[in-house]
């Protein structure tokens, strides 16, 4: 069976950004938390991956990571390799890390009321932040940082003003115009639009859509929201107390998902189409990452666990299209037809 | 002067919930504290079960308060760190003077507690120790303690995962069917008022612009505010995917607004008759009202 990797490389590209085996845990003098175990993550080269989990899942803990941003300790990188472009992004000091930054790789929070320095001019951060990266002139990066305000969509002219002038919207505009200014190659969007409104977070996914098809960068969205996954992503990875249960592309997910998990998700959805079906929630909680259970994470919780469930985490299950993989005993026993599927579900 | 809430009227029948929507400073958090006296009005009446609120002096509405309880958003800003869950939960009995005696007070804790979903073994917790789904819970518990009939849920689920989300809706509409409550249901999100409300008020820098039936304003939505919000939803699936309307720029400043709609700075239809007057709520049909030009004339000609 063809492995994900081979699948992408079969394909001709090889992935922006590969993450082997991520192990991230937070210690504190009472515990430790396994907030990542085990995270495999592939953005193939100008797509956009989807991680969509729960509270707690350890979603932002993996960009943090992939930034080199986790404040260690209390967290600790245990295992695992970030390959960025074939380069250990593990291996590299400090200094080497913050070319890296900014310039080839970019985040956005989720709060862009905290992100931004209240005592700068909006355009000044932007300029910032292109001067740290680029041989320019301070008036050259203030001419670039206001290109990049209009093409957010900010009139040019509001660039002198500071961020408590700005609406959410328009802060989070911001930084997105800081994060793609030096023209990242992988930008990292935490829950970008999960402090906005409806019609606000339809002009900046609008954007992020606009500015990505312009100059081809691949995307990390981490998201609660399957509704923004299916506006904007390619690829989607479930993600479940710190574990990815389950990957496949877009229509895999959303149209033959495998995971009770991820059906669970959607059962819990209210559906715009049939506005009198029954919630089906997930029953129970995530569980306690300082003592996740033996087996599956999710077997209390799942209608079909069985005793194995229990004492015995699942092996990977690939489908017979070499990608679309899911970590459940439901699928063990072999290659997995999309047919057999319905009668799980 | 900032109009939070301006000009408004809605009628609720009993055992049905209004969803109330609109963005962040819409002013459908004042309405709903407006209409359970917790802030004053500046002008206006709500007439509860035919009694007006206003015009209650202290003692009539103590009891009015029994009926007329609320919800938060963020069940942990509104429990007192410093009570256990069923200190929590027993504080409105204590406080109406109906449960003197400490044991019929337990026993109602503890009736209170399994109707909406909470384990015995959190009677002596702390909310700290508790998801925010529990937590939540125990908010729904205070606010029906002392049977009240009618319920403001201010985003009660906002805050919530999913998964989460999905049991508190399920509990909120288990405790309509079984006592009959009336609720209005404040939230942003569209696809949440949708499953859960029978008619649905649109609002617009504090200003009601649409009201219908929710199944009709989903179906035909006459507002071209409403049409953008519904077209905005992200939808968690790949059919039936809708063409989206994005509006240009953002709310404007809602104090002093000038006469004028005030949505016509973001409103692809606006006339110049727009600029200069406000229109009026006007009914279309038995049940469907909207305040906009484009449907003023049409009702007109009618």
């Amino acid at each position: 069976m063809m492995n994900q990797k081979e699948a992408a490389h079969a394909g001709g590209q090889a992935p922006a950004l590969d993450v082997k085996d991520l192990v991230v845990e937070y210690r504190t003098h009472h515990a430790t938390v396994q907030a990542v175990n085990h995270v495999d993550l592939e953005i193939p080269s100008g797509k956009a991956l989807g991680l969509v989990g729960e509270t707690g899942a350890g979603k932002t803990t993996i960009g943090l990571a992939i930034m080199r941003l986790l404040q260690e300790p209390p967290a600790a990188v245990r295992e695992g390799s970030i390959v960025f472009r074939g380069e250990e992004l593990r291996s590299l000091s400090e200094k080497e890390m913050q070319q890296v930054r900014g310039s080839q790789i970019s985040m956005i929070f989720q709060d862009p009321m905290t992100s931004l320095n209240p005592v700068m001019t909006v355009e000044k951060q932007i300029a910032e932040s292109i001067r740290h990266h680029e041989d320019v002139t301070q008036e050259e990066a203030l001419q670039k940082a206001r290109e990049m305000l209009s093409m957010v969509g900010i009139p040019v002219e509001r660039g002198s003003e500071y961020q408590h002038q700005f609406s959410g919207g328009m802060k989070q505009r911001v930084m997105i115009a800081i994060a793609l200014a030096c023209r990242p190659e992988l930008l990292i969007a935490d829950e970008p639009t999960t402090a906005l409104d409806v019609t606000i977070q339809a002009q900046v996914l609008e954007k992020i859509k606009e500015l990505r098809n312009r100059y081809g960068t691949s995307m990390l969205m981490i998201t609660h929201d399957l509704g923004v996954i299916a506006e904007v992503c390619d690829e989607v990875s479930v993600i479940y107390a710190g574990h990815i249960v389950e990957h496949g592309t877009l229509e895999d997910i959303f149209e033959n998902c495998l995971h009770p998990y991820t059906q669970g998700l959607f059962d819990s959805l209210p559906n715009l189409e049939d506005r009198k079906a029954k919630l089906k929630p997930i029953s129970g909680l995530m569980p306690d990452p300082t003592c996740l259970p033996e087996g599956c994470a999710f077997w209390d919780r799942c209608p079909y666990a069985r005793g194995i469930c229990k004492m015995k985490k699942p092996a990977r299950a690939y489908c017979d299209d070499g990608h679309h993989y899911v970590e459940c005993h439901l699928y063990e026993d072999g290659k997995i037809t999309k047919s057999e599927v319905k009668d799980v579900g | 002067m900032l109009h939070a809430v301006d000009d408004i009227s809605l009628t609720i029948g009993a055992g049905k919930t209004l969803g109330v929507v609109g963005e962040s400073g819409c002013g459908k958090s004042t309405l709903g504290r407006t209409i359970l006296r917790l802030i004053e009005p500046t002008s206006g009446r709500v007439l509860f079960d035919g009694k007006d609120v206003y015009a209650a002096n202290r003692r009539e509405m103590r009891t009015l308060r029994k009926e007329m309880q609320i919800i938060f958003q963020d069940p942990f800003a509104s429990l007192d760190p410093h009570q256990t869950i069923a200190e929590a939960i027993a504080e409105p009995l204590k406080l109406s003077g109906e449960y003197r005696d400490k044991q019929k007070r337990g026993a109602r804790v503890s009736e209170l507690m399994e109707m909406v979903g909470l384990a015995e073994r959190f009677y002596d917790s702390y909310p700290h120790e508790l998801d925010g789904g529990r937590r939540q819970r125990v908010g729904i518990a205070r606010a029906l303690a002392l049977n009240s009939r009618f319920i403001v849920c201010d985003e009660p689920v906002s805050a919530l995962d999913v998964s989460i989300q999905a049991q508190i809706l399920n509990l909120l509409t288990e405790l309509q069917e079984r006592f009959g409550l009336t609720y209005i249901f404040i939230t942003h999100d569209l696809s949440v008022v949708n499953h859960f409300s029978n008619d649905i008020a649109v609002m617009y820098m504090g200003r009601l612009i649409e009201k219908a039936p929710a199944e009709e304003l989903f179906l035909n939505p006459l507002h071209p505010y409403t049409q953008a919000l519904l077209s905005a939803i992200p939808v968690p699936s790949l059919k039936n995917r809708r063409e989206r309307i994005i509006l240009q720029g953002e709310l404007s400043s809602p104090v002093e607004p000038p006469k004028a709609c005030r949505f016509a700075k973001r409103c692809r239809y606006a006339t110049e008759r727009c600029q200069n007057c406000e229109p009026a709520l006007i009914d279309q049909t038995a049940e469907h009202s909207v305040a906009c030009f484009l449907h003023s004339e049409k009702a007109r000609e009618d």
